[in-house]
């Protein structure tokens, strides 16, 4: 089935392993107040496009990707999941390493439907790269709108099904630096034994003017970007926890 | 064998002068990383110290410290110059004192004068007489052969960067030569050359005879002038040191004697290294000693610098050289040809800082190892002082002992050269294709009186017609007026110490090139798939054009467009190759206006496209600014559609990309090992 696209990225290096043909899927039930991509919010708006035509303008450029793949961002991809199949299943066929960058916000414990059709997905993905906006669910619902109850809980089903996962994390001045809640993120993923790679993303202000141009507000006006040297230490409150989960798995 | 090859091995080089042949056995591919690279040494941070000083004083005097306005420069000129002698590991300027430029007056004494007059300096009368009365230059040589059209289509600018008045560059002697052989060997094997010429005084058999005579003069000299050095380059080299002294003093020569556009220095890092490994293996030398010499080789290759008019600047903004050293690349063996001295030659940007000269170009193949590929990204994120070049595409056509002239011209190294010839704006001939060969800014009838478009909307078919016949008188008159200028050139500044290091029997590359050819395609593009009408002036000429609709444009990947690009080099390159060339060169073009495009912008009127009168053009056979939205894969895309057979001399692409769009520094990302995963 078709996919509601924003747009399509010829060039992608920071959305997984390798230089990667990008699709911005249109559409997604988060409000994070730092999202720097707003224009993919609306369910509705964007361009139909078929898997094959995806598929067919990435085969064109095949060779730029050879360490790479394809990803599928957006937006939330989750909420097109008959199109990811569609679309992963083509690229399977033709040995193309398939990547899903997702916030997990669709996923329902409860909506077998959708869990039959994540269980069809998921064996056709190489990678799933979860953004997990906050570990504590009231901070994450303040940020973001949205309980996170679903999205640990996927997780969870991650594990379970044993696809490789790269956990991503903006780190936001005063909203997202506090080191306890890091640790805590840390030694949530800690826990993942499919855990391959953290990415923790250093807040910029370069979505600001997106805002502006589309007469929205920008929440986060006057917050400063991170600045690489206090990520650092960021980072290393998101290590430590994960080593301390990790120590807890070697001793159990 | 010499007692100077001890421990090479081979039986073909040391019986004809064959330095391929040389490389090929003796050379030892590196795949290693960059861990073995040494530090700058004392020396080598003093005298560039001193070097970052001139620099500084070249700029506080307006771009030139020092001018030669007496001495014409010859191989044999000036006596030495140095830095500081006593820290020196490799010697020699262009005069007698680093940052003084000589006096080249056999391309144009006009050129000359001007670049002095330009800087504050006067050029000694005595010299002004001589060349305008008893010496004719190049520069005279041409426009008494122009005809009246030929010199109508240089000053509209439709012919454009003609190398009628200075130096034409472009050649790359053999420097490696020396090293190897010494020059008694080169001047023996200059003199068998000699004795082996047809014995029919043909024009063609008398022009070669006074050639070789004038390279074995060039050779001559090379010798006195290494000597006023205290260096003997009579014969091989023995070690590493005298090895890139002897081929720099060989690049040394070219660059005293010719100011050309473009003087590139080849292919030496893996010619060396067979030295250095012999060197290391013996303990003649330690790797600190010999990344000295290799860093103050650079510094000098840095130092190289030319008299030259402000507008001369204008064109190639700047004032390069295009010292192009070509590294690496894959032998057709399949063994890399990456060694130890590619590391060194890129490491001298770690140790003397990030340049443009010499203008370090890494002949690209996929299959080049690994840790050498790592090197070369770090040392472009860390520098921006790389070139790419693809040599999977040019090893097909050249071997693997090619090099680069300029940005993109290659050749085999001492068998094959290059006539340089400037550009055919192709947006101002589509213009002239509209308006009946009236220019459109100047509103001089420059081309043939052929009938203009009728009607207010452009029809493709028929434009691209009236383009097509245009373009046919275009690639005549062009390729008419450089083999004038070729002929002068041989004839009045030909280039002896350049061309004593070829073979007797060189192939000629007759060189054409195309500016533009991104605004005709997305022209064409526009008249094709939007609206395009015309606005005419009061004379009834077409100045500018109002489009509605949208078109699909070059540099997304969209083969609507990206064909008519293809289209439009394959019928130029047909259109050249019909005619008559100079001796009997091989007809290429190229695609490669790196640095001129603004000059050629400014020249040019509003184009169908949407681009207004005065705006640059693309460089080289990039989309236009802003134009290519679908992201870098799909601009590369369009580019690499274009046939190399039909744009042999080069087709460049300019890509710029902020680091943190390449990729995660190491340091945010964590992968399996930090994380100590299972």
């Amino acid at each position: 089935m078709k996919g509601r696209i924003h747009s399509l990225e010829s060039f992608g290096t920071v959305d997984g392993p390798g230089t990667r043909f990008v699709v911005f899927v249109q559409g997604c039930p988060m409000r994070c107040a730092y999202c720097h991509n707003p224009d993919t919010w609306p369910m509705d708006g964007g361009t139909m496009i078929e898997p094959a035509e995806i598929i067919e303008q990435y085969e064109k450029n095949r060779p730029f990707y050879k360490d790479g793949g394809l990803t599928v961002t957006g937006g939330e991809p989750l909420m097109q999941v008959d199109f990811l199949i569609d679309l992963f299943t083509l690229a399977k066929e033709r040995g193309i390493h398939t990547c899903i960058d997702s916030s997990g916000i669709a996923y329902k414990e409860n909506n077998a439907a959708f869990i039959q059709k994540l269980d069809k997905l998921m064996p056709l993905t190489d990678l799933v790269m979860l953004d997990i906006k906050h570990i504590d669910p009231e901070k994450h619902k303040e940020l973001t709108s949205q309980p996170n109850d679903g999205i640990l809980a996927f997780a969870k089903y991650l594990e379970k099904k044993q696809v490789p996962v790269w956990i991503r994390h903006v780190i936001v001045p005063g909203l997202t630096d506090d080191e306890k809640y890091l640790y805590q993120l840390g030694y949530f993923i800690g826990h993942l034994s499919n855990l391959k790679a953290l990415d923790a993303l250093p807040y910029h202000t370069m979505g600001e003017k997106k805002y502006e141009s589309l007469g929205m507000e920008y929440k986060l006006h006057g917050v400063p970007a991170m600045d690489q040297k206090t990520l650092l230490v960021k980072k290393q409150a998101i290590l430590d926890g994960v080593k301390a989960a990790r120590k807890e798995l070697e001793n159990s | 064998m010499r007692p100077e090859w001890t421990g090479f091995v081979g039986n073909k080089w040391d019986r004809e002068v064959n330095v391929r042949d040389f490389i090929q056995k003796n050379y030892t591919p590196y795949e290693g990383d960059d861990s073995f690279l040494a530090e700058p040494t004392q020396n080598t941070k003093d005298l560039w110290e001193m070097v970052l000083d001139l620099s500084r004083k070249e700029r506080e005097a307006g771009g030139v410290l020092d001018m030669d306005t007496k001495v014409v420069s010859t191989i044999t000129s000036h006596g030495p110059g140095y830095l500081d002698k006593s820290k020196e590991t490799i010697v020699g300027f262009q005069t007698d004192a680093p940052f003084k430029r000589s006096l080249q007056p056999y391309g144009g004494i006009r050129m000359a004068e001007k670049a002095c007059a330009d800087n504050g300096y006067e050029v000694d009368p005595e010299i002004s007489e001589f060349f305008s009365t008893h010496r004719k230059t190049h520069n005279a040589g041409c426009f008494d052969a122009y005809n009246a059209e030929m010199r109508a289509c240089r000053s509209s600018h439709i012919i454009t960067g003609l190398p009628d008045a200075y130096g034409r560059g472009r050649i790359i002697g053999d420097y490696r030569r020396i090293a190897l052989y010494g020059i008694d060997r080169l001047i023996e094997d200059k003199q068998d050359q000699k004795n082996s010429t047809g014995r029919v005084m043909t024009d063609e058999v008398i022009r070669l005879r006074e050639e070789i005579s004038e390279q074995i003069v060039a050779l001559k000299m090379m010798k006195e002038m290494a000597a006023s050095y205290g260096c003997d380059i009579s014969k091989p080299s023995t070690n590493v040191q005298e090895a890139i002294q002897a081929t720099y003093f060989g690049y040394l020569c070219a660059v005293k004697e010719q100011n050309g556009a473009a003087m590139s220095l080849g292919r030496t890092s893996t010619f060396l290294d067979c030295y250095a490994e012999r060197d290391l293996k013996n303990g003649v030398f330690t790797e600190e000693q010999i990344q000295e010499f290799v860093d103050h080789f650079i510094m000098k290759l840095r130092c190289i610098k030319f008299a030259r008019t402000p507008e001369y600047n204008q064109i190639f903004a700047g004032d390069p050289v295009w010292v192009t050293e070509s590294l690496g690349g894959m032998g057709v063996d399949g063994r890399s040809l990456v060694t130890k001295m590619s590391f060194r030659f890129l490491h001298t940007l770690t140790n003397l800082g990030a340049s443009p000269e010499p203008n370090l170009t890494v002949l690209w193949s996929t299959r080049l190892p690994e840790n050498w590929k790592r090197y070369c990204a770090k040392m472009s994120i860390q520098t921006s002082s790389i070139q790419y070049e693809n040599d999977d595409l040019m090893r097909v056509t050249h071997g693997d002992d090619y090099g680069i002239a300029c940005c993109v011209s290659s050749m085999v190294i001492g068998k094959e050269m290059q006539f340089f010839g400037a550009r055919a704006n192709v947006a101002k001939c589509l213009l002239y294709a509209l308006n009946g060969g009236v220019d459109e800014v100047t509103k001089k009838q420059v081309g043939p009186k052929y009938r203009p478009v009728s009607g207010d909307v452009l029809d493709y078919d028929d434009v691209m017609d009236k383009f097509m016949d245009m373009l046919e008188w275009q690639a005549d008159v062009y390729v008419n007026t450089l083999n004038i200028i070729h002929y002068m050139h041989d004839k009045y500044c030909y280039e002896r110490a350049e061309m004593a290091l070829h073979d007797r029997d060189v192939k000629r590359y007759f060189a054409t090139g195309v500016a533009g050819l991104s605004i005709v395609a997305d022209s064409l593009s526009a008249i094709k798939y939007a609206k395009v009408e015309v606005v005419r002036d009061d004379d009834g000429v077409i100045v500018d054009f109002k489009t509605t609709g949208d078109f699909p444009k070059y540099g997304n990947d969209d083969d609507r467009v990206d064909d008519i690009a293809q289209e439009v080099v394959h019928k130029f390159m047909t259109a050249i190759r019909r005619h008559h060339t100079y001796r009997e060169g091989v007809p290429t073009t190229s695609i490669l206006t790196i640095t001129s495009n603004v000059t050629y912008g400014k020249a040019t009127g509003n184009t169908p496209d949407g681009r207004k009168k005065g705006q640059p053009f693309a460089p080289g056979a990039n989309p236009m600014h802003g134009r290519d939205t679908h992201g870098a894969v799909a601009s590369l895309s369009s580019v690499s559609k274009l046939p190399f057979k039909d744009a042999q001399d080069g087709i460049s692409n300019t890509f710029t990309i902020i680091p943190g769009a390449l990729g995660k520094e190491d340091k945010v990302f964590s992968g399996d090992i930090e994380l100590e995963l299972k």
